[in-house]
Formats: structure tokens, sequence, C-alpha cells
């Protein structure tokens, strides 16, 4: 039987709980018993549990959350790195850095400059162009495209995060 | 019209569940016939007369075991496709259907002028709740 299967979907619908939770709020602290009682599971059973369910420790899946919630905001404001970082809750400005690289490949700066380096080659394209691209409607396709990128780098982390 | 979908099914853990869920959204039964085990359970909204939603549970006559076991896994994991409930005032549906039990996973955010909130059902199917002004 595979893993999916195995699973009682009482216990998986209690599991997708906790799982919500963290992505309405992946900036607030989510310890394993916050989790374990989100989803009525005992602590020791729920990091294997929330695994076996969805692919990722339950950790992991926090941390890719949060940095593609950085990565947005790192493109789309020019808010302090520093800033972004205590925003999407991590506790030193150290452990961001370490974790985006780990995560992205790239430093938090380094993708905030290429995003630049994009918008600044639209200086090439005629400006009635520019302006159609970022109507609000085209905006939302771009954020959609974004989400999916990131959905591609989590989709592609192979390397364990601690 | 000459082609319309009629029918769109989701897959439900209990159907009497589900039924009560979908009426406090302002559904109503348009088809519940049975036949032993197997249920044919199809609701309608008032403001969409022509499109039925579907309430199916996973199991036989239809599926083997282990099939509805592996379906029901997909409900409640919420790896269905995200199905999107268009509303003309986001923030005033939310209150309604959180004053009555209605699991949120997201509150009513505005982006780009345009207010979404998101939901569950008891089962784990998600939907997107998105403002549509007309």
């Amino acid at each position: 039987m595979s893993a999916d299967s195995s699973q009682d979907p009482e216990l998986l619908r209690r599991l997708l709980r906790a799982k919500d939770r963290m992505d309405a709020a992946s900036h607030e602290d989510w310890p394993v018993q916050r989790l374990a009682r989100v989803s009525r599971v005992s602590e020791a059973h729920f990091a294997r549990a929330f695994k076996q369910a969805f692919g990722v420790p339950p950790h992991r899946y926090l941390l890719t959350r949060r940095i593609e919630r950085a990565t947005a905001l790192l493109r789309e404001t020019d808010r302090p790195i520093t800033e972004i970082a205590f925003e999407t809750g991590w506790q030193s400005l150290g452990t961001f850095g370490r974790t985006f690289r780990d995560i992205t490949g790239e430093s938090p700066r380094a993708i905030r400059l290429r995003a630049r380096a994009a918008a600044h080659a639209l200086d090439h394209v005629p400006a009635c162009f520019v302006s159609a691209a970022q109507r609000p409607d085209l905006t939302i396709a771009v954020s959609e495209k974004r989400r999916r990128e990131v959905a591609d780098i989590n989709g592609s982390l192979q390397k364990e995060v601690p | 019209m000459s082609q319309y979908v009629q029918e769109v099914g989701l897959y439900v853990r209990d159907q009497d569940e589900a039924l009560a869920f979908y009426q406090k959204l302002g559904f109503r039964v348009h088809t519940d016939v049975r036949n032993g085990d197997y249920r044919w359970l199809t609701l309608q909204h008032p403001d969409q007369p022509l499109l039925q939603l579907g309430l199916f549970k996973p199991g036989p006559p239809v599926h083997d075991e282990a099939t509805a076991q592996t379906l029901n896994a997909i409900v409640a994991k919420g790896a269905m496709p995200p199905l999107v409930l268009g509303v003309d005032d986001c923030r005033a549906a939310y209150e309604r259907m959180h004053g009555v039990g209605v699991e949120f996973t997201q509150e009513p955010v505005s982006r780009y002028g345009k207010v979404d909130a998101s939901f569950r059902d008891p089962s784990g199917n998600g939907w997107k709740l998105i403002e549509v002004r007309g």
C-alpha cells in the first residue's frame, strides 16, 4: 500500500488544518506542540505523520512558505532586507540569509538585484507596452507566475534544511 | 444555449454532513436518489439554476475499497483542484459564513482592489471566495 493511502482520512484532514494554519500565518512561531494541538495528534507522532501526508517535514514546509513570502517582498517592495526578515518570521538576519541561500541558491540581495535588473530591461520596451504590462489584470497573472516559480523552486528542493 | 456545464461533482467524506454544509452556503437539493448503497445527490444554487453541484462519497459500487481510500485521502489532504465561489461582497459573505461555522483558511484580503478569502468544506475541499463586481 502506498504511503498516501495508509493514513486515516480523518487524521489527514486534521493534519491539513495544521498546514492551513501555517499557510495563513507563516511568520508566526509553529513549534511542534502548537501544530500537534491543531491536528489533535500527539507531539511524538505529529512530525512523522505530517511528512508522510505532505512529503515534507512540517518545519521545512514552514521555511519554504516564509522564503516564498520573503522573495515576493524582496522583488515587489523596496523595504530593507532586515525588515523583511523579521516580518517573515526570522529572529535574526543571519539565519534568514543562510536559510534563504540554502533554499534558493541565491542571497536575498542577489534576488532583489536580479528583479531590479529585469525591471530595468523594460527600459528597452516602448512606454505604452510597459504601462500595459503594469495594468492590474496582468499584474495578477505575473504574481501567479511568480507563485508558480516559487512552487517550482520548492518542488525541486532536494537539500534538507536544518 | 447549445452547450453548458450541467453538473460538477465533489468527493465528500459524508454526504449528509456535506449537504448540511452546502445548505449553509445557500445551496438547495436538486436531486437526491438512492439505489442500494449508491446515492446520487446534487445541489443547486438559486442564483445559478443551470449548474448542479454533485456531492459524491467514494466507495462501492463505483470504487473498490482501495480506490475509495485513496480518493478520501486526497480530499482530506486538500489536494483536489481549487474551487471558486464568486460573490458580490466578499467581506459580507465572510461574516455570514464565518458566523455559521465555516472553516476559513484565509480571512478577506484586498489584492489589487479585489477582495478574496479562502475556506474549506468539512471533507477538505478548498474554495476561494472571490468578489466579482458586476
